[in-house]
């Protein structure tokens, strides 16, 4: 397996977003995070390696691509947008990867055949445009996974997510708090950056056999 | 776009729960490419994947003739068929009709467009 410092290198050179749009809440995920995220999820869970992984609101593809690169055995990377796939298909081709495929959904919609292993999302936080949209991702994750899902979810959730997890069925741990810099890339924002308090979750299914 | 995603994606228009899998491939254009073999992948692909909707399919687009069940020991000759199948197929356009509500998935630049209409939703 490799290294979180060469997992991170690597995802340093994922491109992100030319033009976000606030309607998506489009805001890339770094490597930084990403990289933590996905090496805490095979060398902790072995929740990555030969496992079937999607990832729902993949934007540029960054969890997907880290995914790919810890040895998931196939990425379907989800996105509404058809800009975000455009450049999510060039990092894939930039890593010549081979064992991974894009879907524009509505996530909402999504129904899959069979079930995926993980799942890895940043979803919108649903704070501007559309609220509540972070917990339809995360209920659209638990039901096409049969193992685990890793998520990010401003803190001030944590407690009506807990509930939550706890009337889907599945157990929901803290799995680090993060301070996740939103640089001001849209005109609403005054403040140069942001920091917002930001939980990455680890949501598991109880059939989990681990 | 592979098969192997084709094989997971059904329709999802509301209401639409019989023949909604697997959807028909129509006016597809297919890229051939050179992926790297690895037995090992194949195989623990082949145990995800459903049998059935993957053979009919590639019947139906004149790929190949698989068996109607999925063989309990897998030749050589057969890995190699299913590695070109499951990797080396990309459709890179055409559309996925469902064969229940006739929803029509157009597939662009090797993508598919799994989108509803507001009233399909």
């Amino acid at each position: 397996m490799i290294k979180l410092k060469q997992l991170e290198s690597l995802l340093q050179d994922v491109d992100v977003f030319e033009k976000p749009k606030i309607q998506f809440e489009q805001y890339p995920t770094s490597a930084h995070i990403a990289s933590r995220m996905l090496y805490t999820a095979q060398s902790m869970y072995d929740d990555i390696e030969d496992k079937i992984v999607a990832d729902l609101g993949c934007g540029c593809g960054v969890l997907s691509i880290g995914a790919n690169q810890l040895g998931a055995l196939y990425n379907f990377a989800f996105d509404i947008d058809d800009d975000a796939l455009a450049i999510c298909r060039e990092n894939m081709e930039g890593f010549e990867i081979e064992n991974m495929d894009l879907i524009k959904v509505d996530v909402e919609t999504l129904s899959l055949r069979d079930k995926v292993d993980t799942v890895f999302m940043n979803p919108p936080f649903g704070t501007k445009t559309h609220k509540g949209i972070d917990m339809v991702f995360l209920k659209k994750a638990i039901d096409i996974s049969t193992r685990a899902v890793y998520s990010l979810h401003k803190t001030s959730t944590r407690e009506h997510i807990f509930k939550k997890a706890k009337e889907w069925g599945v157990s929901c741990e803290v799995v680090a708090e993060l301070r996740y810099d939103i640089p001001a890339m849209y005109k609403f924002h005054k403040k140069k950056s942001v920091d917002i308090q930001v939980d990455f979750l680890r949501f598991a299914h109880p059939d989990d056999q681990e | 776009m592979r098969l192997i995603t084709h094989n997971m994606l059904q329709c999802h228009v509301k209401g639409c729960n019989k023949d909604n899998f697997p959807l028909k491939l129509e006016e597809i254009e297919i890229e051939e490419l050179e992926a790297e073999f690895n037995a090992d992948f194949i195989k623990s692909m082949l145990n995800r994947l459903d049998w059935k909707a993957l053979a009919q399919t590639t019947f139906s687009l004149g790929i190949a003739q698989l068996p109607e069940e999925m063989p309990e020991e897998l030749n050589d000759e057969m890995l190699q068929q299913l590695h070109h199948i499951l990797l080396e197929v990309d459709i890179t356009s055409g559309r996925m009709v469902c064969q229940g509500c006739n929803h029509v998935y157009p597939i662009r630049d090797g993508i598919p467009n799994m989108l509803l209409t507001e009233s399909e939703v």
